[in-house]
């Protein structure tokens, strides 16, 4: 290989307010004929606990955000993804989609996710981190995608030692990246994960 | 924190993401970052397996047809506008061209307006035309999209603030890491100087790598002008990290 100097990574610009067209196009309408990401991650098939997860953005006037995309990333049942980098992604499972989108509503500015609690996933160093959706948020506004990860306010064990968590994010902070479990009897397990762009209790973005 | 602290995750994945490359997310000039941009820090995060993963795409996935504009949402006759032909190569920084990697864009139409029920400029839609189109790198990293040179249009920002032509690339590379959304520009395009988006990225060089070259070579006689545009995804720390011994 010549030693050619590194190539600079493209710069980001906002996805702007007409995003749907692009990456979820049946909300302009339009009627993709190859495959789309959706907000329905797991089959009937799936191996885990069948949740939903349901949040707003809140800008940094206090209004709701109704133009953002939401992208989601998470391990199956069991903890593993299903990508060539995962010593266990040839038994991940296909009843799984490990990845998704979802927009938030014109009118409620809501956003909601269906699909399984992922496993503990195993970094590659062996040391556990607790079940988490990684999650990247796009909108008008954003002139480059926000990273961050939900957890799980019922994994309290889990959370105590996840490395992330726990090293990485200031302790006064990490309550902005737990979805809180509300009161149902019901399946699935619902969960809320509100973020907030600005200000007090501002959520956690991470630089990847 | 007072102390370094340990390292908890595996020191591999990608370069880090180059930020001086990278728009600022706070930017004035273009208002709407001003309720939206994070007042905080972003908090580094060394990628873990979550972020080295991502999804992975499957050509039986994807119909050819959303790779021509002209054609995927065509009723009766071709959409108005500039038949235009854009093609690119995409690759990471140490130069590996990324194959089969999904590519979405969208786009107003030759008048400047979106299929899309937000926008209400007064310019017309066109019926034959949704702006959506979407496909996989080839063995080489190579992509094309045949489609019309979209109009620019107003917007809500300054007095008198318009966007130039211009289409959102989205891509995503091997990880969730290497994700990247874009919008290319046309060389040529008077409206590019101050534009207050591309104005957020405070390198002009890597503002420039944004405006598609005109490509007379790759037009195609009595059909289409063609114009170039490649993009670069952040690069392996290591060329092979899935060859690690174990703990280290």
């Amino acid at each position: 290989m010549s030693k050619d100097p590194l190539h600079h990574e493209t710069s980001s610009q906002t996805v702007g307010p007409f995003v749907h067209i692009g990456l979820y196009p049946a909300v302009s309408g339009i009627l993709a004929r190859s495959r789309t990401y959706g907000n329905q991650l797991a089959s009937t098939h799936a191996y885990g606990q069948r949740i939903r997860v349901e949040g707003q953005i809140i800008d940094g006037n206090g209004e709701t955000v109704r133009d953002a995309l939401l992208e989601f990333w998470q391990a199956d049942g069991h903890g593993r993804y299903a990508h060539p980098a995962d010593p266990q992604a040839k038994s991940a499972d296909v009843g799984l989609s490990g990845f998704g989108r979802s927009v938030t509503d014109p009118d409620t500015g809501t956003w909601t996710l269906e699909s399984i609690k992922p496993g503990a996933v195993g970094d590659l160093n062996q040391r556990p981190m607790a079940p988490h959706i990684n999650l990247a948020l796009f909108a008008r506004g954003l002139n480059i995608h926000l990273h961050s990860r939900i957890y799980f306010d019922d994994e309290v064990k889990a959370n105590a030692v996840d490395p992330v968590l726990q090293q990485c994010v200031p302790a006064p902070r990490r309550q902005t990246l737990i979805a809180r479990r509300k009161e149902t009897t019901q399946e699935p397990c619902v969960y809320r994960f509100d973020m907030v762009l600005q200000g007090k209790n501002e959520t956690v973005f991470f630089d990847l | 924190m007072s102390t370094e602290p340990e390292t908890p995750l595996l020191d591999s994945g990608f370069r880090r993401r180059d930020r001086s490359v990278q728009p600022r997310l706070l930017w004035p000039e273009y208002k709407s970052t001003l309720n939206r941009a994070p007042t905080q820090p972003l908090v580094p995060l060394s990628p873990t397996l979550s972020e080295i993963t991502g999804p992975t795409f499957s050509p039986q996935e994807i119909d050819l047809i959303d790779r021509d504009l002209l054609q995927n949402a065509r009723i009766d006759r071709d959409p108005l506008g500039e038949r235009t032909l854009l093609t690119g190569r995409v690759i990471d920084q140490d130069g590996t061209p990324l194959c089969a990697t999904r590519i979405e864009i969208w786009q107003a139409n030759a008048a400047g307006r979106y299929q899309h029920a937000s926008d209400n400029y007064q310019a017309p839609l066109d019926p034959n035309f949704s702006g959506y189109g979407c496909c996989l790198t080839d063995e080489l990293g190579n992509y094309e999209f045949l489609t019309i040179r979209p109009g620019p249009y107003p917007f809500a920002n300054g007095a008198n603030t318009w966007r130039p032509s211009h289409v959102h690339f989205s891509i995503f590379g091997p990880a969730f890491a290497t994700r990247l959304v874009t919008q290319m520009y046309f060389e040529g395009d008077p409206l590019i100087r101050d534009c207050p988006m591309l104005g957020s990225i405070p390198d002009r060089s890597a503002q420039s790598r944004l405006v598609a070259a005109f490509d007379m070579e790759r037009s195609r006689p009595f059909d289409c002008l063609a114009y170039r545009f490649d993009l670069v995804l952040r690069g392996p720390k290591q060329t092979h990290f899935e060859n690690r011994p174990d703990g280290l």
